[in-house]
């Protein structure tokens, strides 16, 4: 059993504060079940309560062609019945227990958890690896909840353009990669998913070796050992698991646009996006890099697109960056940007660019990155009062095949980026030549 | 000034250790009190304000002035201008949050043990020296505008909004509390500057702490930060008249799927009887897959990925919510549905077997809201101004557990009203129109 204590001492001492070196520690344990199950223990012990998850590494870029849309719809019918329990008596248990459950789906994952009394963690071990591999499905059961993933899709997607278009920029982003497939998938699929399909990914992918057991709170970790191997433990590895090879995306050689319009639009934008690297084992300086740049461009009103296009040149009333890393395959680097009351999406979007172009021009304000280092290393403090985000940090890198330590060296691989590192990762992904850029209008703007 | 911490009148009440929420009662030497938590394990503090009257203060013809107002906390105070002040507040990794509803204004602050001083000379800036500067106030304005201008094409909103107006027409609850775009549009500084004298006063104040700081620091922090602030501000609205029949209203709207908000008349806060209501609502559709809506509407049928209900007491009226969204071809299939299930709840009330069930759900699932500093600074607050005694969380699971059947389901068919119940459903719901069903 591995014990490790992180400490985020950080790397350089900043002008206004020194943060306490000891004050970013949290205790994470980690150990691997004989039949690959990896385990981690988070502990937090002010509250005697437990946060179990289990993440599987099996998300919506896995799914087989032409099935968009069945890891999500898994992952609702896992609360149907198994071999011992009927359906709905999985989450009416937990709530038997006075416990809450939940579970989501996203690219690269589907995890599920419950949080309840710490003294009820091992029924709730029992109950999840029941669910492992015992589910036993009807075809009723599957139509019925097929209604509800489609009403889902209503409610998240077709009743908001803002989403139609998001759906639409992502699959003029990704033209090999599965992630240009909505991860609740594209309607016409979803109608047509059935048992077969549902069950085929299910045991292509639910093993224990394929599963990441995460519980964060007011457990110890010789105890949640001794209770997982008791639980998942027996459970068979699955020999056949496939590899986790899925196409690629080629480099982009050409700039991409798109304009979308509905008539429910009633603030238009320019929403612009670039293919970046994701956090990769034992690498992720590139991914730190583009994380401080998403910070530095546009984290907020002391951010470089809000001092150019907010403050000084007011042509937009909201501007924003963003990157996540946490990605197996080939992430984006996004921009957003709503223009002011009577500027119109080709002079903002024209604004954008120039800023853009000046920016990799001028470097980075070494005063803004201090401040955006000194806050990165305070939100490590606040992370802790956070046991639940913890859990999640963990179990979302694993699952994309970081290790633990990429995990607890990542603020330090942060505070290790230079204003130089982050001009040049702006320059390798901030490139038109290889953009996306849409504009989200009103229906009556097309026509006119 | 002078103070002494001697003058710290300290009440220390324990709580069980399950609960492990020791909450004190502490009172500053300038007479200001404040409910705290201390959690020395990590070295930040949480804290939590509010002032009680929130966009309801709004005068008549400036519908709006309170939420800009509050949105324009943060944008420059003292000699300080939005983005040095933001630059001040991002080099002490402090971070502030500012709200307005209905009810109250809210701050949600934390910051750091060691520079606690630095941060809270920030935060008192923002609330006694905001500068409504010409520029902010035309750059948050636009923000304002462009949020509402979105609110009239998002179904939810449309919903809400004209659900609202039914039921509250001529009082505040009646109307947006960010206003309308004509509202907006039309204030000036001064309308600003009285709304920010409406809100900020010690006499609808208060104050929770939860974090690395002792009850003499808070004291300290307290009087620093808000001692000075007048002792009254504008008079807080009248209770509003809640006037619902029993009805649909169908919003025309082209989306593929429908929403729509329903509701009825609700309970107080301070019924005797609110604890047999809480629990009948878990029963009913307090959001968890057990609740009867949940079952029949979703699980059974499929005709909806979400329904749910919840008791809204706010401080001048209460009212019995649920929202639900469905397909434009099963909309008229859920409402009546609901419909059915609220008539059926009302005369023949729940089974000693669902009683049970939610006893143990509510009862288990409590201890799982208080998992942070933020969390219980805010439910802390919450619990002052539903005049809430501090030893409240302790025995709160006993007054749900002193439910009976015979009580549960006496509140049942006096609570639920069907003929009562309206919903107000936007989009193009096949099979329904404004008042086709009773």
């Amino acid at each position: 059993m591995l014990r490790v204590f992180v400490s985020f001492v950080a790397l350089l001492t900043l002008t206004q504060i020194a943060l306490a070196a000891d004050a970013g520690s949290e205790a994470v344990t980690s150990f691997e079940l004989d039949n690959g199950m990896q385990v981690v223990v988070i502990e937090d012990h002010r509250a005697p309560v437990v946060q179990q998850m289990v993440w599987y590494r099996a998300g919506s870029a896995d799914e087989p062609p032409g099935s968009s849309g069945v890891a999500h719809f898994l992952e609702h019918l896992l609360f149907k019945a198994t071999d011992t329990m009927a359906a709905g008596e999985f989450s009416a248990t937990v709530a038997a227990n006075g416990g809450q459950d939940n579970a989501f789906t996203s690219y690269d994952y589907t995890a599920y958890f419950q949080r309840v009394a710490a003294d009820r963690l091992e029924l709730m071990m029992q109950m999840e690896a029941d669910r492992m591999v015992n589910l036993r499905l009807t075809k009723d059961v599957v139509a019925t909840e097929r209604d509800v993933i489609l009403e889902e899709r209503n409610q998240r997607v077709e009743n908001n353009p803002r989403a139609l278009f998001g759906e639409q920029m992502n699959a003029v982003q990704y033209y090999n990669s599965r992630y240009g497939s909505p991860v609740i998938g594209w309607r016409h699929e979803m109608e047509a998913l059935d048992l077969d399909d549902a069950l085929g990914f299910y045991r292509s992918f639910y093993a224990p070796n394929n599963a990441i057991l995460v519980v964060a709170g007011d457990v110890y970790p010789d105890a949640v050992r001794e209770m997982a191997q008791k639980t998942y433990g027996v459970i068979a590895a699955n020999l056949d698991l496939p590899p986790r090879v899925r196409a690629q995306e080629p480099p982009q050689r050409a700039a991409r646009r798109l304009k979308f319009s509905d008539a429910r639009v009633a603030q238009p934008y320019v929403s612009r996006s670039y293919l970046a690297p994701a956090r990769k084992r034992g690498a992720q300086e590139k991914a730190a890099a583009l994380t401080l740049l998403a910070e530095v461009l546009g984290g907020g009103t002391t951010s470089v697109l809000a001092e150019k296009l907010q403050f000084d040149e007011p042509v937009a009333i909201y501007t924003g960056a963003f990157y996540s890393g946490t990605r197996l395959d080939q992430t984006t680097f996004d921009l957003a940007v709503i223009p002011a009351e009577g500027i119109s999406l080709e002079q903002v979007e024209t604004a954008l660019d120039t800023v853009l172009a000046d920016f990799i021009e001028t470097g980075v304000d070494p005063e803004q990155l201090d401040r955006i280092k000194l806050q990165l290393r305070a939100a490590q403090i606040y992370a802790r009062d956070n046991v639940n985000g913890l859990a999640n940090r963990y179990g979302s890198a694993l699952a994309i095949g970081l290790t633990i330590d990429d995990i607890q060296g990542w603020p330090d691989v942060i505070q290790s980026i230079t204003g130089e590192d982050i001009i040049a990762a702006a320059r390798a992904v901030l490139r038109p030549e290889a953009s996306v850029t849409g504009w989200l209008v009103r229906e009556q703007e097309v026509s006119q | 000034m002078k103070r002494l911490f001697a003058a710290l009148a300290l009440t220390l009440l324990s709580l069980p250790a399950w609960a492990e929420v020791d909450i004190a009662e502490i009172t500053s030497p300038e007479g200001i009190t404040a409910w705290l938590v201390e959690e020395h394990e990590i070295p930040f503090t949480a804290l939590e304000l509010r002032f009680r009257g929130g966009t309801s203060l709004d005068p008549e013809d400036k519908r709006g002035a309170v939420y800009l107002m509050t949105g324009l906390l943060e944008e420059g105070a003292g000699d300080l201008d939005a983005r040095s002040y933001a630059r001040a507040l991002e080099e002490v990794a402090a971070s502030i949050g500012y709200d307005a509803n209905s009810d109250y204004v809210s701050i949600s602050a934390r910051f750091l043990t060691e520079n606690r001083d630095e941060a809270v000379a920030l935060l008192r800036q923002a609330i006694h020296a905001p500068r409504f500067d010409p520029e902010a106030v035309e750059r948050v304005r636009a923000q304002v505008l462009s949020g509402l201008s979105s609110d009239l094409k998002r179904p939810n909103a449309i919903a809400s909004n004209a659900f609202s107006q039914m039921a509250f027409d001529g009082h505040p609850y009646g109307s947006d509390g960010k206003g309308t775009l004509e509202s907006v549009a039309a204030l000036s500084r001064e309308d600003l500057l009285a709304a920010h004298g409406a809100v900020f006063a010690r006499d609808r104040l208060y104050i929770g702490a939860v974090g690395d700081i002792t009850a003499e620091e808070l004291g300290k922090l307290v009087d620093d930060l808000l001692a000075d602030l007048p002792e009254s501000g504008a008079p807080i609205p009248p209770l509003a008249k809640v006037d619902i029949t029993g009805g649909t209203t169908v919003i025309d709207f082209d989306t593929p799927q429908s929403v729509a908000v329903f509701g009825q008349q609700g309970i107080d806060r301070d019924d005797p009887d609110f604890f047999a209501a809480y629990i009948l609502n878990q029963i009913l559709g307090g959001g968890s897959f057990e609740s009867r809506l949940m079952q029949e509407v979703r699980e059974k049928r499929g005709l909806t990925y979400g329904v749910y209900t919840y008791l809204a007491p706010r401080d001048l009226a209460a009212l019995y919510m649920g929202g639900v969204a469905s397909a434009n071809n099963r909309m008229a299939e859920t409402v009546e549905v609901i419909r059915a299930e609220w008539a059926d709840l009302a005369e023949n009330g729940v089974t000693q077997d669902e009683l049970d069930k939610a006893k143990t759900y509510l009862t288990g699932a409590y201890p799982l809201r208080f998992d942070g500093n933020a969390r219980i600074a805010g439910i802390m607050v919450g619990m002052q101004m539903q005049g809430l005694p501090i030893d409240y969380i302790a025995t709160r699971n006993d007054m749900v557990n002193a439910v009976t059947l015979d009580e549960i389901n006496r509140v049942a068919s006096e609570l639920l009203r069907p003929e009562q119940l309206h919903f107000v459903v936007v989009g193009r719901p096949d099979g329904l129109d404004s008042d086709a069903i009773q």
